[in-house]
């Protein structure tokens, strides 16, 4: 399977990532040789094979609900390009 | 009882399905320790795992994972013994890590059904597809500067739950009788405050039309719906636009819409066309959550009384109407409320005493019934003192108004005030004779077939006695001695 140009700019928008053309192009071809190799893995059978989700064999961990945390809003913030009153602030985003 | 809609080509029927967003009660938030209390001060209530800071795990909340198993309990649906936390990935000012954890291909709950009660009497069933447990993003501010929007990580990370419907609901008054249900549940279950006002709850309405009998049709997502009733203005909106458009050629595009209040319509959300491409793939920070042995069952025994398991027991053992059943048991409290007052009473009278006078009251000064005045044994006292006789129907009105205000117990104010009802005969003779003796001329009309100025016999002797004389032997007495 080959990734065409278009879909590459497409994962880059959903991304956020901005490419130039060439690199659409460039990483076109890569991420191709990629799926490929990958799509070796289509030859083993795995119809009555349920999804792995977890390579190991252990439960998950779960917590009791306690307050443990919080309280920390210079730190929160502190690396934020802006902020103001303890909020951070960021370029309108407004429906 | 579809409700339909007469258009240029025909009936309209109108399909739903609702996602409620339901925020669980936990102190603290689905995968790390910090609190989840509203009201706090911006960004007080983030942790390093809430923020997304690079390194930091998702811990699970048990107590989270118990009242999602809870729920979908109540919403008699299946629980998976396993479920799996997926990333849905999008990005928003909000939701720092850049991905909601949520569930997708394997949620912890599974189909379902909830009954709702329609205005005209009737149930109908609503399936449920699924419930699964997911992140809450931030909050953005956008109204305090013309070019910035302020961000508050406060929420984001709190549990959620989204509760799926299947396209059963069929109008406005259904959605609305699903999602009042739906609340209600939540409420008896204590998983969930379902506080509209504060985004405790929250839904978002899939609606779309079809001609009786056709293929579903496309369906648009109204986003924004934060009040029973905007949904329901929303939905009356939407259905008339997507009418409109078939019937004048066009077709329905699928995408969100957002209900905006002031204008009351809805618009679309162009910005989230691409944001649909989610993504989703299982969370590597998480394991598969497992279900230990029983916990189900535990958790099943533990359960309260649903609210339809109470309506139909309130029928069937208190002999109530459906009305007043499903008015006593809207709100847990209230029915613990009735179930004390109704005690050694008679229930059918308790009923009423708690509906048209304590609620009435409460509702007229928009009081709570935790802020009642009254409580359930006193108005229980009351009731016992009008059943054995003590006082007449009417003077208990009185007695109720003045334990109202004054909080005392009803024999104390009966005792003060000297209200107790006179049932002694003789005592009731005399005012009898007393009247007879200053009306003889309409004593003598009556005696000449004037059935009418029967009644003004009761109210003399009523008001000599000042109300205390009982009505059912005034009116035996009277009728002897005229």
């Amino acid at each position: 399977m080959s990734l065409e140009k278009k879909d590459v700019e497409k994962v880059a928008r959903l991304a956020r990532l901005k490419i130039t053309d060439e690199e659409a192009t460039r990483y076109g071809t890569q991420l191709s040789n990629i799926i490929n190799f990958v799509e070796q893995l289509k030859e083993v059978d795995t119809d009555n094979v349920e999804p792995l989700a977890s390579v190991v064999d252990i439960k998950l961990r779960l917590r009791e609900d306690v307050v443990t945390d919080g309280g920390i809003q210079a730190d929160v913030i502190a690396n934020a390009p802006e902020s103001l009153e303890g909020f951070f602030v960021v370029p309108k985003v407004v429906e | 009882m579809a409700q339909l809609i007469k258009g240029k080509t025909g009936d309209w029927e109108i399909v739903i399905g609702m996602e409620i967003h339901a925020q669980v009660i936990a102190k603290s938030k689905l995968f790390s320790g910090s609190a989840t209390a509203f009201g706090a001060e911006q960004n007080t209530q983030v942790s390093m795992v809430d923020a997304a800071m690079p390194g930091m795990l998702p811990v699970l909340n048990k107590h989270c994972v118990e009242q999602a198993i809870k729920t979908g309990l109540g919403l008699n649906a299946v629980i998976n013994e396993t479920s799996i936390f997926a990333r849905k990935n999008y990005f928003y000012p909000d939701l720092p890590q850049g991905y909601q954890i949520s569930q997708f291909e394997d949620p912890i709950v599974g189909l379902g059904k909830i009954e709702i009660d329609l205005p005209d009497g009737t149930v109908k069933e609503i399936g449920i597809t699924r419930l699964h447990l997911e992140q809450d993003a931030g909050k953005s501010v956008h109204d305090q500067h013309p070019t910035k929007s302020y961000v508050d990580l406060n929420r984001s990370g709190c549990a959620l739950m989204e509760i799926v419907s299947e396209p059963d609901i069929r109008g406005p008054e259904e959605a609305a009788a699903y999602i009042n249900k739906i609340r209600m549940i939540l409420r008896y279950l204590e998983t969930c405050n379902g506080n509209m006002d504060e985004g405790s709850m929250r839904a978002d309405v899939n609606v779309s039309v079809r001609h009786p009998g056709d293929e579903l049709g496309t369906r648009a997502e109204i986003k924004n719906v934060n009040s029973v009733k905007a949904m329901q203005q929303a939905i009356d909106f939407e259905v008339a636009r997507q009418i409109e458009i078939i019937e004048s050629g066009g077709s329905v595009v699928q995408e969100t819409r957002l209900w905006d209040p002031v204008k009351m319509e809805t618009r679309s959300m162009r910005s989230k066309e691409e944001a649909h491409d989610y993504r989703y793939f299982p969370d590597p920070d998480l394991l598969p959550l497992t279900l230990e042995e029983g916990l189900i069952e535990r958790l099943r025994a533990e359960l309260p009384e649903l609210p339809d398991q109470k309506k139909h027991r309130f029928m069937s053992e208190y002999g109530l109407s459906l009305y007043d059943s499903t008015i006593l048991i809207a709100e847990r409290s209230r029915a613990e409320y009735y179930e004390t007052v109704a005690n050694d009473n008679d229930a059918k009278l308790a009923a009423n005493w708690v509906i048209n006078e304590l609620l009435g009251a409460l509702n007229k000064d928009e009081k709570k019934l935790e802020d009642s005045p009254i409580s359930a044994a006193q108005l229980g006292g009351l009731i016992a003192l009008i059943t054995d006789n003590t006082i007449s129907g009417k003077i208990a009105k009185d007695v109720f108004a003045e334990m109202y205000t004054s909080g005392k117990s009803a024999d104390v104010i009966v005792e003060e005030k000297g209200l107790k009802q006179v049932t002694d005969t003789g005592a009731i003779e005399a005012i009898i004779d007393q009247v007879i003796a200053d009306n003889p001329d309409n004593v003598t009309a009556y005696r000449s077939g004037k059935d009418k100025l029967f009644g003004f016999f009761v109210g003399q002797v009523m008001k000599l006695s000042e109300g205390k004389a009982n009505p059912a032997m005034v009116n035996d007495l009277l009728k002897k001695k005229l």
